[in-house]
């Protein structure tokens, strides 16, 4: 479904090494849709006109903006769709030092069946796990691995040098080539925050063209990447807005947020914000780019705003797997007691629900 | 299901405790009045609301003079300290009865509930909060020692912000040491009767504040009453220009606050998303009802189309319906007359040569509708782009320098408001320095807060409301 960038490893790894001023008139990694949009003339200056040429962001507005979003009423059948949504969008994930196979199975068995109680409950999209735990999760999914757009759970995996980032292009690009080769049908990456904050622009898009060529499998097809741009660390809404092109232009399937270990993680403006870009990269060339705010959506009233800022920014088609999902660990049990509370008229509690 | 059909959200009206007739509110009592009553009716279904007396030149007289009499005996006699705690008095009450009167403001004027919830009714308790702050330090105000009341203040408002209109009015009055007489619009009374059951549940004297109902009789009477010492109006630059010539040479002091036309300059160097946001905001809040609305966009010629096709991708997607939904965007025209102003120069727009473009709304059957339309092509000499519609029309003008922005901004009878998006300040210092209006929002549009003075320049009037010289047009000695 993506354009296939016809990368070479050339420029993006010997651009690592290289700094930022000496690169700044040199070629950049011929990504087709940054071809399309910017031209045949692909260097580091042409990418940073047109990245500084986008309109700007009035973050009182754009929060303003949010705000007014997060006042619609949600409620009866709704609210009955919009909580199974979520919970069929959702990323279930566990990021910790600590994971073990045990841990990870856990996850699994919830991701399957989030309710004992209620085999109605649809399962989430994906779990999302660091590299060395692909082969448990898919072990741990056995027939229910799949693609969520079928009712199947796909398995994501962090890498990159996730969280931080700060590793050479090599070191990154063998922790993507380990967990795609252990059959990770998703790669969330992350960008080089360092580089883009210090200007160098090319050098973020050319490590992620070499990334999404390592997510090339055997048989031609990719694993489907998402590009952190861990907007806590850029600040800026024009940054974000920025590094959002950055990440498309350069072959991105999704935009993340954040990796969720940095403060402040997804926020309903800075993803309103990248719905927008989605937006206009759809009026611009017709193709679907999917979004994923991720790290903070605990309560089910704050994800049924993000599922109304998806519907009322780019349209309601994009609240699919394939087009937008919640990275999230606790979510699901709110959701969960929400959806309890629809059928049964009262609240339980959180020995209702199961931890995993 | 579509998601997009959120499913209705009606917000209740059970929290309303109408009665079926109300009578005029004169020293502190609800009394009969001696015209004949008329009916408020629910712009969005035509259902009648409640029976509302009508207050003939009688009516009028005896509401001055319990005012006059409220003046002589006890308010000119208070303390500031003790004025301004009735004020906060009354602040705190319309904030417990907030969702109250928000539900009877939607409901009798046809504005969606989010708004009459989340603008009109907090601004209200704000207003009454920032002037109770200023009871006891008007000798701060810079207005000279020891500034003195006028009196008796006959107060005239619209229909479009009904009790907002109110708060503008009597806080300040009060603050400042006056009694007060005021007319709600005849469309929209019921809030400001409401209101008169906060002032007894707070117990301000009897007659400080005397709330009287009726039509243009009514108020015709009221700001020519021989015993009143100071007009304040807000309304159509007509009714405005009357009451100047019959004001005049009396010796009482006037402030109008009238019709605007104002322009929305959009830069090609504005934050494009929020600048949409904007102009939606400028026009069709409060359904365009709003006599500072961004009627006029002046948008730079090279990002016209783009602006234009994101606007209405924009306005696609609004709601217009029942106004209590909470989901509600854009709610009923006011009345059966409005909504015929608004068609008759939508008609006459389309006939002069403007592209007319309405949002696909569907319309209900029941009550006064009017979907966001916006007029492209427009010339600066169509009646649409001179003539204020208050209504959700936008006409949409180009420009290509900031000096020709600034000139056609300028080249109106009115000078309300004007708003400019750019993402360069110094460009908006620039631009605002040279518009001839009195409030100029930058990369915003029609935010209101009690501390900042709003009014007009030429025919949009004269004096201001709202901040320390707010308290001017209420006291003596002060410029106007």
């Amino acid at each position: 479904m993506n354009a296939t960038p016809s990368a070479t490893n050339g420029p993006a790894v010997n651009g690592a090494a290289v700094n930022g001023a000496a690169r700044r008139g040199s070629a950049l990694a011929p990504a087709e849709r940054a071809l399309d949009i910017i031209g045949g003339d692909l260097t580091e200056k042409s990418l940073r006109l047109h990245l500084e040429g986008l309109a700007g962001v009035d973050a009182v507005g754009l929060e303003e903006r949010a705000a007014s979003l997060g006042t619609r009423s949600i409620k009866t059948t709704s609210k009955a769709w919009a909580l199974d949504t979520i919970i069929r969008l959702i990323d279930l994930t566990t990021l910790e030092g600590a994971d073990t196979p045990g841990k990870v199975r856990s996850l699994v068995a919830k991701a399957v069946n989030p309710d004992a109680a209620d085999p109605t409950t649809p399962r989430v999209a994906a779990v999302c796990v660091y590299g060395d735990m692909v082969p448990s999760a898919i072990e741990a999914l056995g027939p229910w691995h799949g693609d969520p757009d079928d009712g199947r759970i796909s398995v994501a995996a962090v890498a990159t040098a996730f969280p931080s980032g700060r590793a050479s292009l090599a070191v990154k690009l063998a922790d993507t080539a380990d967990a795609v080769e252990a059959g990770a049908d998703e790669i969330d990456m992350v960008i080089d925050r360092g580089a883009f904050l210090a200007g160098n622009y090319g050098l973020v898009f050319d490590q992620i063209v070499a990334v999404k060529e390592v997510c090339r499998r055997g048989d031609g097809s990719f694993a489907h990447l998402k590009v952190i741009l861990e907007t806590g660390e850029l600040n800026t809404y024009d940054n974000v807005r920025r590094a959002s092109w950055l990440a498309i232009l350069a072959g991105g399937d999704f935009i993340k947020t954040s990796t969720g270990k940095v403060t402040p993680a997804a926020t309903l403006p800075v993803t309103l914000l990248m719905l927008e870009v989605v937006r206009d990269w759809h009026r611009l060339t017709g193709e679907r780019i999917g979004v994923k705010p991720a790290g903070g959506i605990r309560a089910s009233k704050d994800a049924i705003k993000y599922l109304v800022t998806v519907a009322e920014t780019v349209g309601e088609e994009w609240l699919q797997p394939h087009l937008f999902r919640f990275g999230a660990s606790s979510l699901l049990n709110d959701v969960l007691l929400q959806r309890q509370k629809l059928t049964t008229g009262r609240y339980s509690g959180p020995d209702y629900v199961t931890i995993d | 299901m579509n998601f997009l059909d959120y499913a209705p959200a009606p917000e209740s009206t059970s929290i309303l405790n109408l009665k079926k007739s109300y009578g005029l509110f004169i020293d502190g009592e609800f009394v009969k009045g001696h015209g004949k009553p008329f009916l408020s009716i629910s712009p969005s279904s035509e259902e009648a609301i409640a029976e509302i007396a009508n207050a003939n030149s009688t009516d009028v007289d005896a509401a001055v003079a319990a005012a006059r009499k409220a003046y002589d005996r006890t308010w000119s006699k208070l303390s500031g300290a003790d004025r301004g705690k009735y004020l906060f008095r009354i602040a705190r009450l319309v904030q417990e009865r907030a969702r109250e009167l928000a539900v009877a403001e939607s409901l009798d004027n046809g504005k969606p509930i989010k708004e009459a919830r989340d603008v009109d009714v907090p601004l209200v308790a704000a207003w009454f909060f920032y002037y109770a702050g200023w009871a006891d330090k008007l000798d701060y105000a810079g207005l000279g020692p020891n500034p003195r009341p006028l009196g008796v203040a006959a107060q005239v408002i619209p229909w479009n912000f009904p009790l907002l209109m109110l708060a503008w009015k009597i806080a300040p009055a009060l603050a400042a040491g006056n009694t007060v007489v005021i007319k709600p619009a005849e469309t929209t009374p019921l809030s400001a009767l409401i209101f008169a059951e906060i002032l007894q549940q707070a117990e301000l004297p009897a007659g400080v504040v005397n709330i009287i109902t009726g039509a243009g009789d009514t108020g015709h009477a009221l700001v020519n009453h021989s015993d009143v010492n100071k007009v304040a109006f807000t309304g159509s630059t007509a009714v405005g220009r009357a009451i100047a010539k019959s004001v005049a040479g009396t010796g009482k002091k006037l402030t109008l606050e009238l019709g605007g036309k104002a322009a929305n300059i959009v830069f090609d160097d504005a934050p494009i998303d929020q600048a949409v946001e904007g102009i939606v905001n400028g026009i069709f809040f409060n359904q365009g009802h709003v006599c500072c609305a961004g009627s006029r966009l002046l948008v730079q010629e090279n990002v016209h189309d783009e602006v234009v096709d994101r606007l209405k991708a924009r306005l696609a997607t609004l709601r217009l319906g029942d106004p209590l939904d909470k989901n509600t965007d854009i709610g009923a025209i006011n009345s059966q007359v409005q909504l015929d102003r608004v068609r008759e120069l939508s008609d006459i727009g389309e006939a002069e040569g403007a592209e007319r473009w309405s949002a696909p709304c569907v319309i209900p059957e029941k009550g006064f509708w009017f979907a966001p339309t916006i007029f492209t092509n427009v010339s600066t000499s169509s009646r649409i782009a001179r003539d204020e519609i208050f209504g959700p029309v936008l006409a949409v003008l180009t420009f290509r320098t900031p000096a020709e922005a600034i000139a056609k901004a300028n080249n109106t009878q009115y000078g309300l408001s004007a708003g400019i998006w750019s993402d360069k300040g110094s460009k908006i210092l620039a631009v605002a320095d040279q518009l001839r209006a009195g409030v100029i929002w930058a990369n915003t549009f029609n935010r209101f807060d009690p501390a900042s003075p709003f009014g007009g320049y030429k025919e949009s009037g004269y004096g201001r409301e709202g901040g320390r010289h707010g308290l001017a047009a209420y006291l003596k000695g002060a410029s106007w």
